[in-house]
């Protein structure tokens, strides 16, 4: 909502500046975006009378001025035809900036004369485009006042925020009244002087609407207004309209525009002549259209209120009227509508339509009930005195619908829910200079609030009326404290969980991305969704449904890593994956890749391409961070269809399946353009089994042996198809009380060996918590666990 | 006597010295205090003495032992330090070769933020709170006292599922808000937390996603007032930006699910490029916060009368971007590792208030 300070001030008696009624008002709730002077390029420009005007001794056209600044007298050429002794124009001295070039004027010379300023067009000011002469005040314009002031702009421009709530504040007379009340002046009185009504009423209107559809429109007046004439309006009304940004058409037109912005009361007129017969008011009925004011033709939406006559709707309730029956230059008698539109079903029909105007941005936050028939003679009054025409008697429809009932204020709820407490006479008066009537206190009031708030429902509402005009930032502020005196705890334990797994990926070297919940609809059905949850309205096709998994999101975007030249990277994600489609079918969960090389190309060591146990090593240290030991975790080669099946796995703890890893499987690598080795991994971290909650806090002793351990290396020759968990858990289970650690620390394949065997070479420790071990123990325990491993594992030792 | 035992020191300590290594030294050492060594032999000799030159003689080889074991040690010693020096010379490394990379993740500004959101919030008294990220029209719009006809309810913002619940439409929340009625449903007052979490609408530009991150903040109690509200909010901005002299400036405002509402602003400079927080004469807004509704109270089963508090909204992504001068929320989102390196925190930089909420 825009409006200028002069126009303020027809109804806020006051003295403040722009930028002091700006402050109030944001202080308010009606938060100024920006305040525009169009004055300020012109300081310093001033009235200049031409006293004289003589040709230029060397130019034909151009002719010497002696200017009368005020302040002295000047020399100035000037190659205006308008230029002449007796006339005002706007001065601009040297050295000021011309605000249509920018830049600043310069003591000139032309043709031997020298010229000591300029009278200036209308285009050199950014007043309009007008440059075939120069701009010529009035006569009564002050010589040497500010060039502003004799032009009449309108002054400072103030953009104003209005929140939905407040309907009306979409308009001057609103804003001043709460400027008013916040103390930044007085609230002129409006004056409404009716015109006598003369010769019979135009057409009747009748409301044509079922019990249930009567709050489409509860009242409408009409009054035919004869022998108008529509002329251009009067030059402060254009001024008015165009510094908020409206564009001067016609007085009629014109008139309603103002009186939408001054009092936020939207009218329409029509031309009389192009309505045939009475008018109704009904809803829209099924493929009836409309050609609106803006040109375009609407197929409207039964739910749309309309002014028909005997053709047909002409016009759309709340929201724009007909093209068939506007007003032109040619319009003689006119009907003005003044009316009472329903706000809901007036913002249904407009957004279904995709109609914005003026009227409807209004009509769907509610207008004053009590001002349809002052709004109609404060029309009226304008009409005639702008374009003439005598009024015909007032036709009325319907009845103005009942007021808000009072609420109960209790005094003692401002310090309550406010925290602020006020003197009654304060309070008193806020809320009368807002318009309410209270009765009853000092405790308890009834308190009826004004015909044009709509946003007053509740008792809080009254405490927010009177903390917003007193100011919220006169609210002492309380600091919020805890109650313990050391802090609790206040994370869950699936909170604490997902910091620590997201804290643990980070050290390995992974960087934590946050990509969309949603992906495309293809991916989430090659990710494991069965049925992708589809979005009825997504933003494009490529969000089209949620994700059943993070790792796609993030193969995208390793892609795109790709593609800007990272050869290398790796990425994690720990956030929602949705399994259903209904609230909390979803489960946080973790996600990360590598691609391209694991150890980037050095001097140090050989480069080498990520495989599947960088990613089994990432989602172990996630597993790790999560409180599941590691060995207790086992792989099995059953990994979902995106990964390569030969080279992946699950990983599980007993019958639980914790997470996969692996390759990703070469098809889903092209079809996201990934031509590098890729290798990924899942797991849900809020499924992950809970630690067993033990009672306190101690951890077992420490349990090192003083005693020397025997370490054996062997190395076993198994089938290809053996794998290493297999010869780990023959050996281990051979030996429980001596063994402490066996590990594998090499494969190998080829030369020496048979064609589909390898070689698995093992550590092993044997260690006693009570003496040294020696050879002799040591020697069987082998010999049992070279068996075990031949017997289970069909393992020989190598030779 | 004594001059032969000179002249065998005398030849012992050149050869010492000019033994050119340690293996030499070795066989200088036993050349002459070896088992057939010279001073060995010479001691072995004495018994042939008479007794008075035995003691006499005895003492002088002694002494001569001494000294021979002495020069053997330094020298050795000697020998050592420069064998040292050469193999030292000899392993000689380009220092100025790089180091070993070891790549170094990073933690998403996002969730840091979350985090020091959540610290600063811990030590005023509030829990964590969470709910989903699709909801129903109830949690997510009726209870939070939405009219049925409000535009946010319609195709305009809201993202809505194709799927639907017992005829209801399913959404993706278009604020944390909803947490609010699933916390107040799920036990009794008083209630002090905070949900931080994803939000969704259908929006997208330079300053728009369709998803972002709010943090909502919810505080019921008997006497819980606007005050309250003040302070808390005040005390917050000042510890997350880690300035206590921001201003903070309360502007009326209206939500559905607040009354009073009001928008909080925090004074800011604008410059050319750059936006710094703290400083200057102008203003940007940071949140949204009230007192809750009485209808939204009475939504979740209890009385307004007894209990009333205040709750906010925060956007997680655009206080991360004032902290931390990140200027486009959209990158928050592209996974580009270079801007991750960039503006991404160590995994070790866990937000404290005890310790600082950032380096």
């Amino acid at each position: 909502m825009k409006l200028t300070l002069p126009w303020l001030k027809d109804h806020l008696e006051t003295d403040a500046s722009a930028a002091a009624i700006a402050e109030a008002l944001t202080a308010l709730g009606l938060e100024v975006e920006g305040i525009e002077d169009p004055a300020r390029p012109l300081a310093g420009f001033v009235v200049g009378y031409v006293r004289e005007a003589r040709p230029h001794p060397q130019a034909d056209r151009l002719r010497l001025c002696t200017v009368d600044t005020g302040d002295d007298i000047l020399e100035v050429v000037c190659g205006a035809p308008n230029a002449r002794a007796g006339m005002k124009g706007v001065f601009a001295r040297e050295g000021l900036i011309i605000p249509h070039s920018g830049e600043v004027l310069k003591r000139a010379e032309i043709r031997g004369v020298v010229s000591q300023g300029m009278l200036c067009s209308a285009r050199e000011l950014n007043l309009g485009t007008e440059h075939d002469g120069i701009i010529e005040l009035p006569d009564d314009a002050e010589i040497g006042a500010p060039a502003a002031v004799a032009l009449g702009l309108e002054g400072p421009v103030l953009d104003v925020a209005v929140t939905p709530d407040r309907a009306d504040c979409l308009s001057v007379r609103g804003i001043a009244r709460d400027l008013a009340a916040a103390g930044l002046g007085r609230l002129r009185p409006l004056r409404i002087e009716p015109v006598a009504p003369e010769g019979p009423p135009g057409p009747a209107v009748r409301l044509d609407f079922t019990a249930e559809t009567a709050s489409a429109c509860p009242l409408f007046v009409a009054r035919l207004i004869r022998g108008v004439r529509n002329r251009p309006s009067p030059a402060w009304l254009q001024r008015r309209l165009k510094s908020v940004g409206l564009r001067p058409i016609s007085a009629l037109v014109d008139i309603t525009n103002y009186v939408t912005i001054d009092l936020g009361r939207p009218l329409h007129v029509f031309d009389a002549a192009k309505l045939s017969g009475d008018l109704v008011l009904r809803l829209a009925r099924a493929g009836e259209r409309l050609r609106a004011l803006d040109g375009k033709e609407y197929e409207l939406v039964p739910s749309a209120t309309v002014i028909a006559d005997e053709s047909g709707a002409v016009s759309l309730g709340g929201i724009i009227g007909g093209e068939s029956t506007g007003v032109t230059e040619a319009t003689t008698d006119v009907v003005l509508e003044v009316a009472l539109f329903d706000p809901v079903r007036t913002g249904v029909s407009g957004r279904t339509l995709g109609i914005e105007s003026d009227a409807r941005q209004r009509f769907e936050r509610g207008l004053d009930p009590a001002f349809v028939l002052p709004g109609a003679e404060h029309a009226t009054r304008l009409i005639v005195d702008l374009c003439g025409g005598a009024p015909a008697p007032l036709v009325v429809a319907g009845h103005e619908p009942p007021g808000p009932p009072p609420i109960t204020f209790r005094t003692a709820s401002l310090p309550k829910l406010a925290g602020l407490t006020l003197p009654i006479d304060e309070i008193q008066r806020i809320l009368s200079a807002l318009g309410f009537a209270l009765e009853g206190g000092p405790e308890v009031w009834a308190v009826t609030p004004p015909s044009w708030r709509h946003d007053v429902h509740t008792e809080a509402c009254i405490v927010e009326e009177l903390a917003r005009i007193h100011g919220f930032d006169r609210i002492p502020p309380v600091s919020v404290r805890r109650d313990a005196a050391v802090g609790a705890t206040v994370l869950t334990f699936e909170q604490r969980r997902r910091a620590h797994v997201r804290r643990a990926l980070a050290a390995q070297g992974l960087c934590e991305a946050v990509t969309w919940s949603f992906m495309p609809e293809e991916l989430a059905a090659r990710f494991g969704a069965a049925t992708p949850v589809r979005l009825a309205n997504p933003i494009s096709a490529d969000l089209g449904a949620l994700r059943p998994s993070i790792l796609p999101n993030l193969l995208l975007a390793a892609a795109r890593n790709v593609a800007r030249g990272e050869a290398s990277g790796g990425l994690f994600e720990v956030g929602p994956r949705f399994t259903g489609a209904r609230p909390g079918e979803q489960v946080v969960a973790a996600a990360g890749l590598r691609f391209g090389a694991a150890v980037t190309r050095g001097w140090s060591a050989p480069t080498r391409p990520v495989d599947a146990f960088d990613a089994k090593a990432d989602v172990l240290a996630a597993l790790a961070a999560a409180g599941i030991k590691p060995e207790q975790v086992q792989a099995t080669p059953d990994a979902p269809a995106w990964y390569h099946p030969g080279r992946s796995g699950l990983l599980r703890l007993g019958p639980q399946v914790l997470g996969s890893f692996g390759d990703l499987h070469p098809a889903i690598r092209k079809t996201l353009d990934l031509d590098l080795p890729v290798v990924g991994f899942e797991l849900d971290v809020d499924a992950l089994p809970r630690p067993r909650a033990k009672p306190g806090k101690t951890r077992p002793p420490l349990e090192a042996w003083p005693y020397p351990p025997i370490d054996r290396d062997l190395a076993f020759v198994v089938d290809e198809s053996v794998t290493a968990d297999a010869l780990l858990k023959a050996i281990r289970n051979a030996e429980k009380k001596l063994l402490r650690e066996v590990s594998l620390f090499d494969v190998y394949r080829g030369p020496g060996l048979p064609e589909g065997k390898k070689s698995l070479a093992v550590a092993i420790r044997l260690q006693s918590r009570e003496r040294t071990l020696t050879e002799a123990e040591a020697e069987p325990i082998i010999r049992r666990m070279v068996e075990a491993a031949a017997r289970l594992a069909g393992a020989s030792l190598r030779a | 006597m004594d001059a032969d035992i000179d002249r065998l020191r005398d030849e012992i300590l050149a050869s010492l010295a000019a033994a050119g290594d340690l293996a030499a030294l070795e066989a200088v050492r036993i050349s002459a205090l070896g088992r057939k060594g010279r001073v060995t032999e010479l001691t072995k000799s004495l018994g042939a003495l008479p007794p008075e030159q035995r003691r006499e003689v005895g003492q002088r080889v002694n002494v001569l032992k001494r000294e021979i074991e002495a020069a053997l040690a330094t020298r050795a010693a000697e020998l050592e330090a420069s064998a040292l020096e050469r193999r030292l010379a000899a392993e000689r490394i380009d220092i100025t070769l790089p180091a070993r990379e070891r790549p170094q993740g990073r933690i998403h500004p996002v969730s840091q933020v979350a985090e020091e959101i959540a610290a600063i919030f811990a030590d005023m008294g509030f829990a964590v709170a969470e709910g989903p990220d699709v909801e129903d029209d109830f949690h997510n719009f009726t209870a939070l006292n939405f009219p049925p006809e409000h535009p946010a309810r319609l195709m305009h913002d809201t993202f809505f599922l194709e799927a639907t619940q017992d005829g209801q439409p399913l959404l993706l929340r278009t604020h944390t808000s909803p947490v609010q009625i699933r916390h107040m449903m799920a036990g009794p007052p008083p209630y002090r937390v905070i949900a931080p979490g994803r939000t969704y609408r259908c929006d997208s530009d330079m300053t728009h996603t369709p998803m972002f991150h709010q943090v909502e903040g919810l505080m019921i109690g008997r006497d819980v007032h606007m005050g309250h509200l003040k302070g808390c909010l005040i005390d917050f901005v000042h510890a997350f930006f880690e300035r206590p002299d921001i201003k903070v400036r309360f502007r009326p405002s209206f939500f559905p699910f607040t009354e009073p509402s009001a928008e909080v602003d925090i004074g800011c400079r604008r410059g050319r490029d750059e936006l710094v927080v703290g400083e200057g004469a102008d203003w940007l807004e940071i949140l949204g916060c009230g007192m809750v509704h009485p209808n939204v109270i009475r939504a979740v089963g209890l009385d307004p009368e007894d209990w009333q508090g205040f709750a906010f909204g925060m956007g997680i992504d655009r206080v991360a971007m004032l902290k931390y001068g990140i200027p486009d929320l959209r990158t928050f989102f592209e996974a580009d590792l270079r801007w991750l390196r960039h503006y991404g925190f160590l995994p070790l930089d866990v937000p404290t208030t005890y310790a600082g909420l950032s380096r």
